[in-house]
Parts: C-alpha cells; sequence; structure tokens
C-alpha cells in the first residue's frame, strides 16, 4: 500500500512502533503521510538500538518498491526476518524462510539498500499535528470514491471536496462546459470533541476544500483493501485529512488545499 | 516438406515459438530426418535456442518430398509469430495446424484449421539460409543439476522481471544459490535491490556440482526456457562449467528436445580487487556461508547496529564479496559480446554499465590484468557456409 503511495519514504524505528513516513516537502507536492504499526502485532521478536538513549530511534530512507517486493515472496512463509546489515553499504535485508515440498526449507534474501538519516533531519519528520477541523466525517466506500475521482480526472484538475456535520459529503468539480457532483448521504460523523460550543455550528454548513485532483487520487489508488476505519477532517480552505485504520495499521495522509 | 499439428500440439508448437521469440528476431527452419528444427540465435550471438519435434509430435511429418532436397529456411520471428500469438486462442479454436514449405512459390505456408470451419492461411515467405548450428556439448560439462521446471520456476519467482542477469552457483552445505547480479559501477550512487534465493539439494533430481563453482548468465532469455518447460511439465537439465564457458539447459521428452545455449559472464567481480589477491577459484562460499550462519546462529547482539548518523555507520561484520574469477584454464571467451547483450535490451535493466565499458572488455579486463581474458574465439554458432 505504501509502494503505491510513495516511491521513497522514510522508516522510523522506535521501540515499540514502527512508521512510514512521508513529509511534506515540496518534491512530494506537500503531501504528507503517517503510518504506524505496534511492533508486537507482527513481530515475535524484536530489538533495536537507537543513535543513543535519549534518542532511541532510527530513521531510514528506503524505496517503498523494494520492501514492498521482497514481503511480497514471504506471502506463505514459515518464518521472515529483518535486520539491518551493512553490506558494500547499508541494507534492511530481509531473509524469508519459505515451505518447500522437500524436506529442506528454501531462503530468499533480499539486501534493499537504505539510506541512514541523519539526526539533524529528524525533526522534518516527526509526527504532524493534526489541526483542529472544521468538519469530520466518516468516508464512503474507497473504492466508489476512487471510480468516481477517476472519471472526474479527465474533466478537470481541480476539485472541490466538501461535507458538512449532517452526514453529506461532496465531491464537485467545475468547468466552462460542465459541472459534475457527486453527492454520498448519511455517512456519519464522529463525535466532535466539542470546546467550543458545537451548537453555534449549523450542521448542515459545509467545509470545503479546493484539491489537486491527482494527489486525491493517488491517494485513492493505494487503498486496495477497505479500512475498518476511514476519518476525513477538513479544515477549511487549508487541507484535507485522511485517517485510516487497516486492522493494525493506522495511516494518516494529509493533502494540502490548492494555492 | 510438409507436417501435421494436431489438437493441444498446437498449443505446445506456440509456446515454443514464444520461448524461441525471447532469444531471437530469426527463426531458421529446417526439416530433418528425425524431426523439425526450430532455431534462433540473438544478435550478439550469446545465446542460441533450439527446439526439435519428433516426427511423432505430428500426425503426418515428411522432411522432404521424394526427390527433393531438405529445404532450410530462415524466417522473421515476428511473422512466424504472429500465427502463434494468441495461445489461448489456439487452444481454445485451432484444431489442427499445417506447415509446408513450398520451394516453388518461395512461401512456408502455415494454415491453421479451426473450428466452425474456419481456415486461417498465412504465406509467409522465407529465405535460403545456412544451418545454423552451435556446438556445445552437455556431456563436456563437469556440473549439471536436474530439476521439475516447477522448482526453478519457483527459485526465480522472488527476482523482479526487469532483472538482466542471475548468478547460478552451489553454496555452503550443497545448496544451490540463485543469486542478482548486478554489474557495479565505481561511481554508481543508486544502488539497487540484492535478492538471493537458496534451495537445497533435495528438491533438485541429480545434482553434480561441487560448492564454490557458479555462473552468471542472462534469466531473461532463461526464462523462455523456463515458462515453456512449467506449461509442459517437463524437467529442466542444466549443464555448466567455468564462468566464460556456455551453460546448456536441455529439456528432454519423447516428442520434443530443447538447448538453449547461453553465453555467461567470464570477467572478475570487480570486488575482488578489495580482497587482495584474486582467488583463483569461485568463491561462492565466502557469501553464501555469512547467510546462512546468519539465520543458524542467531546472535542478535552481534548484528545490532549502532548507526552513527552523519557517516554511513559501523557494521557488524564485513562480508567478503563474490568474486566470480576464471577457472584455472585459460576460459575462451564464447561471450565477448555477452556484455555487449545488456546493451541490447532496455534501458530499464538496472546498473547496465555505460558503453565505454563494453568496448574495455572486448580487449581484456578494465579490473584484474591478471586473469585479462581471452581473445574472442566464438565457441558459439559455427555456422557451415551452406551450398545453398
Amino acid at each position: 500500500m505504501i509502494a503505491k503511495l510513495a516511491k521513497t519514504c522514510t522508516l522510523r524505528i522506535i521501540p515499540d512502533k514502527l512508521n512510514f513516513i512521508l513529509s511534506d516537502k515540496l518534491a512530494n507536492g506537500g503531501v504528507s503521510m503517517w503510518c504506524e504499526l505496534e511492533q508486537e502485532n507482527f513481530f515475535s521478536e524484536f530489538q533495536m538500538e537507537g543513535v543513543s538513549a535519549e534518542n532511541n530511534e532510527i530513521y531510514l530512507e528506503l524505496t517503498s518498491e523494494n520492501l514492498s517486493r521482497a514481503l511480497k515472496t514471504a506471502q506463505n512463509a514459515r518464518t521472515l526476518k529483518i535486520k539491518l546489515t551493512n553490506k558494500h553499504f547499508p541494507c534492511l535485508t530481509v531473509s524469508v524462510e519459505l515451505l518447500s515440498v522437500s524436506s529442506s526449507s528454501r531462503i530468499v534474501t533480499h539486501d534493499i539498500p537504505i539510506k541512514v538519516i541523519p539526526r539533524k533531519l529528524w525533526k522534518d519528520l516527526q509526527e504532524p499535528v493534526v489541526p483542529h477541523p472544521d468538519v469530520s466525517i466518516y468516508l464512503p466506500v474507497l473504492k466508489t470514491m476512487k471510480s468516481v475521482v477517476e472519471k472526474m480526472k479527465n474533466i478537470s484538475n481541480h476539485l472541490v471536496i466538501e461535507a458538512n456535520l449532517n452526514g453529506e459529503l461532496n465531491m464537485k468539480i467545475e468547468t466552462e462546459l460542465v459541472c459534475v457532483t457527486t453527492h454520498f448521504k448519511d455517512l456519519g460523523n464522529p463525535p466532535l470533541a466539542s470546546e467550543n460550543a458545537s451548537q453555534d455550528r449549523n450542521p448542515e454548513q459545509m467545509a470545503e476544500v479546493h484539491l489537486d485532483i491527482r494527489k486525491l487520487l493517488q491517494f485513492l489508488v493505494g487503498q486496495q483493501a477497505n479500512p475498518t476505519k476511514a476519518l476525513c477532517n477538513i479544515v477549511r480552505n487549508k487541507m484535507v485529512h485522511f485517517d485510516l485504520l487497516h486492522e493494525d495499521v493506522s495511516l494518516q495522509y494529509f493533502i494540502p488545499a490548492l494555492s | 516438406m510438409k507436417c501435421l499439428v494436431m489438437g493441444g500440439n498446437v498449443k505446445v508448437l506456440g509456446k515454443a515459438v514464444h520461448s524461441l521469440s525471447r532469444i531471437g528476431d530469426e527463426l531458421y527452419l529446417e526439416p530433418l530426418e528425425d524431426g523439425l528444427s526450430l532455431r534462433t540465435v540473438n544478435s550478439s550471438r550469446s545465446a542460441y535456442a533450439c527446439f526439435v519435434f519428433a516426427p511423432l509430435f505430428f500426425q503426418q511429418y515428411q522432411a522432404a518430398s521424394p526427390g527433393q532436397d531438405l529445404l532450410r529456411c530462415k524466417i522473421l520471428m515476428k511473422s512466424f509469430l504472429s500465427v502463434f500469438r494468441s495461445l489461448a486462442m489456439l487452444e481454445r479454436t485451432v484444431e489442427k495446424c499445417c506447415i509446408s514449405l513450398n520451394s516453388r512459390n518461395s512461401r512456408l505456408v502455415v494454415q491453421l484449421h479451426c473450428k466452425y470451419g474456419v481456415r486461417k492461411t498465412h504465406n509467409l515467405s522465407f529465405q535460403d539460409c545456412e544451418s545454423l548450428q552451435a556446438v556445445f556439448d552437455p556431456a563436456s560439462c563437469p556440473h549439471m543439476l536436474h530439476a521439475p521446471a516447477r522448482v526453478l520456476g519457483e527459485a526465480v519467482l522472488p527476482f523482479p522481471p526487469a532483472l538482466a542477469e542471475v548468478t547460478l552457483g552451489i553454496g555452503h552445505g550443497h545448496r544451490v544459490i540463485l543469486r542478482s547480479y548486478q554489474e557495479e559501477e565505481a561511481d554508481s550512487t543508486v544502488k539497487t535491490m540484492m535478492t538471493e534465493m537458496s534451495i537445497g539439494e533435495e528438491d533438485f533430481q541429480q545434482l553434480q556440482a561441487q560448492e564454490g563453482v557458479a555462473v552468471t548468465f542472462c534469466l531473461k532469455e532463461f526464462r523462455g526456457l523456463l515458462s515453456f518447460a512449467e506449461s509442459a511439465n517437463l524437467n529442466l537439465s542444466i549443464h555448466f562449467d567455468a564462468p566464460g564457458r556456455p551453460a546448456i539447459f536441455t529439456i528432454k521428452d519423447s516428442l520434443l528436445d530443447a538447448h538453449f545455449v547461453l553465453a555467461t559472464l567470464s570477467e572478475t567481480d570487480p570486488h575482488s580487487k578489495d580482497l587482495g589477491s584474486p582467488e583463483p577459484a569461485p568463491q561462492l562460499q565466502d557469501y553464501s556461508t555469512p547467510h546462512l550462519d546468519d539465520f543458524a546462529n542467531d546472535d542478535i547482539d552481534s548484528y545490532m547496529i549502532a548507526m552513527e548518523t552523519t557517516t554511513g555507520g559501523e557494521s557488524s561484520r564485513a562480508l567478503p564479496s563474490v568474486s566470480l574469477s576464471p577457472g584455472p584454464q585459460p576460459s575462451h571467451s564464447p561471450d565477448p559480446h555477452s556484455e555487449e547483450e545488456d546493451e541490447a535490451e532496455p534501458s530499464t535493466v538496472p546498473g547496465t554499465p555505460p558503453p565505454k565499458k563494453f568496448r574495455s572488455l572486448f580487449f581484456g579486463s578494465i579490473l584484474a590484468p591478471v586473469h585479462s581474458p581471452q581473445g574472442p574465439s566464438p565457441v558459439l554458432a559455427e555456422d557451415s557456409e551452406g551450398e545453398g
């Protein structure tokens, strides 16, 4: 999934979690991503040692497709081991023990080249602060959204996404000749952490953001399975924040508004 | 020449043509007394493929009309392949296929008799040619392995489809190792992923090779034969020798024989210079042993790397690299052109060296003068100048 979202991404390893990070640099077009896994949900053995005791973290940059391909061979594996090694250059070595018809097992080893990210760049890779959203709404079936956006992409590059607290979400595109809107209803909104009085907010009022449709599409294309939970937070005219939970993996994706 | 292929064999023939199309652009068709041979060679003469279909494969097989000489012809691979392009269609609709060579009108006629009375006739023009025959002898190769195609198919699965070359060797514990081969460039900043597959010898029906031997050949060309063998569910034999000497891949069946002869790389691995004195024998053990030992006695602490963030970090153990130095005897390089084939391949191949490196390889290794190859004496493709 990550491989479809980002060609190169950062893997951050801390004692209890793994994070795949894409920071909002210009090269990424302003989108950023934060994906988190609790390591104990995946690994039976986990040992790491960061730079120092206070900074017990490791940041690596790798090509996500390499890792994705390496892990693909592990689909029917008996065991999988991932290690940080240094063979001519720093690598993430993924070793997979495959089941075999005969008694001896087969071992596949992948050495994925990585770049260690120096500590001074760590501050760019921290968990993004989620700004207080104007509207928070549950997403419709992602596959439906994707097919709608795919067709809209042929008409215009500029998409407006808007939602309100009444469970309604609209996606609009507009050109000189045509204006297309897709309406999703009854989506449901998560309960608001209402410090500011939500009473004086009209639930019908839409909060909208103008996006580059290709960025939205890239995000949707990367989603293959239906997530357990999918939330969309809109900060009016600033950005869209997608918060998904796929079983044990949490993914957050930020798309900035078109300026 | 006239022959008739029935039913399911049409698809087999089609698959064979697909395999051959991965090697060369011209198909040499020669009806022999012991069968119909389809041969091809690639442009750099570093790969040769040959399928011979026994008379039993055909419903009817007539090598030559009585009183006529055996004809040989050379056709464009593209044309012949277009007849058999859609294997699914061949399977579903074609009932029989008739191939005849008519010297009178200089056409190779391929007629597909399909369902519902549909008949497709292809008239392909051909050229007279000399007989294409590579000189090779599997029996002269000291190393051999024999396995069902399925095992080898599974073995190449983890490798990326774009990978050009792979190294096959025997490692520690008599395991067969397949490793992705990358041309090392001194100035390359883009490091590519390395994949290695290790299979126990029990998966092979026959394994006759010592630990430490290894050869590197073109994976893409091998895949051509492999896909044919897998679909026909046959066993494959690989005969190989020292690096630089061709590797021979064969399939034997009662109805057909296939031979693929691929050149192997003969130059020493660039990293061998790091080892100081170049070793005389290929050191496959060096890199395979640590891998396997890693996971046998897994002392995690010793592999922890406390990475210094400013520098590349210190390694727990510097693993010696493989050195594929030529064998003790001066290796005839049948493939002064073998590296050239990399160039001919699309630029998506990772690690394709820049052209200038190729030229220097023709005249000697740029790396280890001690083991400078070998004049370009091709063992491959001794074309006999035919009278025709």
